[in-house]
């Protein structure tokens, strides 16, 4: 089966909608969707409720450290990050809120894991930098591949059965097949603000029978996404990021 | 880990197992058969049992990896792979003959054998590295030559492909691989630079031509490491006959740094193509290693040992391309020639590494017998030479950048095409004739090229001249 995966969709309705476009035209079959549906962007309604909608049609969620501060008070986020959540808390309805604040913090599904952040202990939201991190991620799981976003910069680490760690920049559209004999964390880029210097959203697809992992970029509408931000009296800077994609 | 399946007999994923035809250190061969599949097959087998070396598991999945990728005439043909979840194999293409280490007991070899016997790996490397893919254990055991005659290179299990994860990249403390061909720049941790291969090439063919190993057989790391500062003894101190532009050649690739290497496998193939237009440096003469002061200031020079910022295979290669551009000395008109010069700069400027090859066809009469001397009893291929870097001397190019070629032929189309097939000519820049009679009675040279070329191909014309309008008066001379 194709799973086509995504991360950090931050409420940008134009890089999700593009993602999802592409994702069903290489005939992916079943979505994935790794938390932080809201923050930063001026489209969450639109975004959770096609959340919602997929996960009724059978799609894999997470929550994300986003998704918990709609319905939390979380004193851990930057200014930005902060007014933006505020904002976002007025926008949704109940239904979104539940929505969000039921969803797992982590699944297991056959010999994968999904995840927001690093798994050893998911709620404590921290990032995957280093091979020092994926080694405490790995670790921590049994499973063949872990699927993780919430740092906005692909990567690919594995572990070998004598604890050695290989890192790795995946190179788009370059399928790389996850070999049976090691374990492997594939940390996702973001869809919906990406921060590794590339501004076009990013994705993942995975066929759970060859084991190949195929990291994807699609070209979106910024501007559009960038001035709903402004209109809505955002942080510009939130704007202003999407374009340089940092 | 699950017990190995493979005895003869056995059948596995639809192919039968046969005898056992090698068992190495790190994996074991068999011959296979498949019903579905008619060329002669091998499947190779990785020691991977409890009590094995780790390495042998590791270099395994990476060559599980890459085979399946890779694709041409200078790598075997993978047909599958298996998981180590049940039993890890790889079934490949069995390649008749043996491999180049059944020749070390005739080294060293005449010297235009072994320039051959290297041009074709330096070919079959550049073939593989415009797959992102760096060798890293690149010595006699690995070659082998198909029936056709080109080289192929077997075993994978310490290679890099830059679009994958490098497996080894953390594995081992030490540098794995095979001490007496190992680049320096492998001994600090670099894997990823494909002039790496260009050093083992360099020891095979220093080897093949002076029957020595130019750092001996050290296994041990002090031993190792003593090619960091050391430069080896320059052939020609073992071999008076030496011919100076072979050890202009070895000692290019033998370069401590990789940047003064050749930046890539092609340019080697080209030099080894053409020795007669090897520029000659310093490293030609040298009949002595350089005095200890000079090594032991590389020793000590703590820039030599510090890892390079992160090369792309890919880019790398792209920015060394060779460029062929074809001229006419003869017949092309000063216009176009002149235009063909300007496009040439420009694409050179651009790219520090590329090399140029200035090509002229003399063209030879398809029914008379063509004289070598033209009527005032000069030698025409010679004229030709000398009109070719005139016409490239504003280029201002370093020699060791350009090289002329004559070539004759009767149909100069064709002939441009297979100079630019052998000689992996990555542009070719060609002019358009002009004279609309000659090109309707003869057909464009250009045209053809540019339909049937392999290569980039740019047509160059010379700056557009207003039109001399019918019947205004002026009369041309």
């Amino acid at each position: 089966m194709l799973l086509a995966v995504f991360s950090d969709i931050h409420g940008n309705r134009q890089a999700f909608e593009a993602c999802l476009r592409v994702a069903r035209a290489r005939a992916a079959e079943r979505f994935i969707l790794l938390g932080d549906f809201v923050g930063y962007g001026a489209d969450p309604e639109w975004v959770v409720d096609t959340a919602m909608d997929l996960v009724a049609h059978g799609a894999i969620a997470v929550r994300g450290n986003h998704d918990e501060a709609v319905n939390t008070t979380s004193e851990n986020m930057n200014n930005d990050a902060q007014i933006a959540i505020e904002w976002t808390r007025g926008r949704l309805d109940t239904a979104q809120r539940r929505f969000l604040a039921e969803l797992p913090m982590l699944v297991e599904d056959g010999d994968r894991l999904f995840v927001h952040a690093e798994a050893s202990s998911p709620k404590r939201w921290n990032y995957v930098r280093s091979t020092t991190d994926a080694a405490k991620s790995l670790i921590a799981t049994p499973s063949h591949v872990t699927f993780c976003g919430h740092i906005h910069r692909p990567a690919l680490y594995s572990m070998s059965v004598t604890a050695k760690m290989t890192s790795f920049v995946p190179k788009t559209d370059v399928p790389v097949q996850l070999l049976r004999g090691r374990q492997w964390l594939a940390v996702l880029g973001s869809v919906g603000q990406p921060r590794d210097g590339d501004p076009s959203a990013s994705f993942v697809l995975f066929d759970t029978v060859s084991c190949q992992i195929t990291y994807c970029r699609v070209p979106y509408d910024i501007a559009s996404a960038a001035n709903k931000i402004r209109e809505n009296g955002l942080p510009p800077w939130l704007a202003d990021r999407l374009s340089q994609g940092r | 880990m699950p017990k190995s399946l493979i005895k003869s007999g056995a059948v596995i994923d639809g192919y039968t197992i046969g005898e056992c035809v090698h068992a190495g250190g790190m994996a074991t061969l068999w011959t296979v058969t498949h019903p579905g599949i008619e060329a002669p097959l091998l499947m190779k087998v990785p020691r991977a049992s409890e009590g094995e070396d780790p390495a042998a598991i590791v270099s395994f999945e990476m060559e599980m990896m890459i085979l399946p990728r890779l694709a041409g005439p200078h790598v075997p043909h993978c047909y599958g792979t298996g998981d180590f979840a049940r039993q890890a194999y790889a079934v490949i293409e069995r390649i008749p003959g043996t491999t180049l280490y059944k020749r070390l007991p005739d080294l060293p070899l005449p010297y235009e054998e072994a320039r051959l016997l290297v041009a074709k790996i330096a070919a079959a490397l550049a073939d593989l590295h415009r797959q992102n893919v760096i060798h890293h254990d690149i010595k006699p055991s690995s070659v082998m030559f198909r029936e056709s005659g080109d080289a192929v290179l077997i075993d994978y299990g310490l290679s890099h492909h830059d679009h994958l994860p490098d497996l080894l990249q953390e594995e081992f403390r030490l540098p794995y691989g095979t001490a007496p061909y190992m680049a320096p720049e492998r001994l600090l941790g670099v894997r990823d630079d494909p002039r790496s291969d260009l050093f083992s090439l360099g020891v095979l063919l220093y080897f093949f031509t002076t029957g020595e190993r130019p750092f001996g057989e050290g296994e041990t790391l002090r031993a190792m490491r003593r090619r960091l500062w050391r430069d080896p003894h320059p052939p020609r101190s073992l071999r008076a006959d030496y011919p100076p532009w072979l050890q202009e050649v070895v000692l290019r690739c033998l370069e401590i740094e990789p940047v003064w290497r050749y930046p890539t496998a092609t340019q080697l193939a080209f030099d080894l193509a053409h020795p007669d237009q090897v520029k000659l440096t310093a490293r030609s003469e040298r009949l002595k290693r350089d005095p200890l002061s000079v090594a032991w200031r590389r020793r000590f020079n703590p820039d030599v040992k510090q890892p390079r910022a992160k090369s792309d295979v890919a880019e790398q290669i792209a920015s060394s391309p060779i460029l062929a551009v074809a001229l006419d000395t003869v017949e092309g008109t000063p216009e176009l020639n002149e235009a063909l010069r300007v496009t040439t700069e420009r694409i050179l400027a651009t790219l520090p590494s590329a090399r140029l090859a200035c090509v002229n066809v003399l063209k030879l009469n398809r029914i008379a017998i063509d004289k070598t001397l033209d009527e005032q009893g000069s030698n025409k291929h010679i004229d030709r030479l000398v009109a070719l870097r005139h016409w490239a001397a504003p280029l201002k190019l370093d020699e060791s950048r350009l090289s002329v070629h004559v070539l004759e032929a009767v149909d100069p189309a064709a002939a441009l095409l297979e100079f630019a097939e052998v000689n992996q000519v990555d542009h070719l820049i060609v002019g358009a004739r002009q004279s609309s009679f000659r090109r309707t009675l003869l057909g464009s040279v250009s045209a053809k090229v540019a339909a049937e070329a392999t290569s980039t191909v740019t047509v160059v014309r010379p700056p557009r001249m207003a039109a001399a309008k019918p019947g205004a008066g002026v009369v041309w001379g």
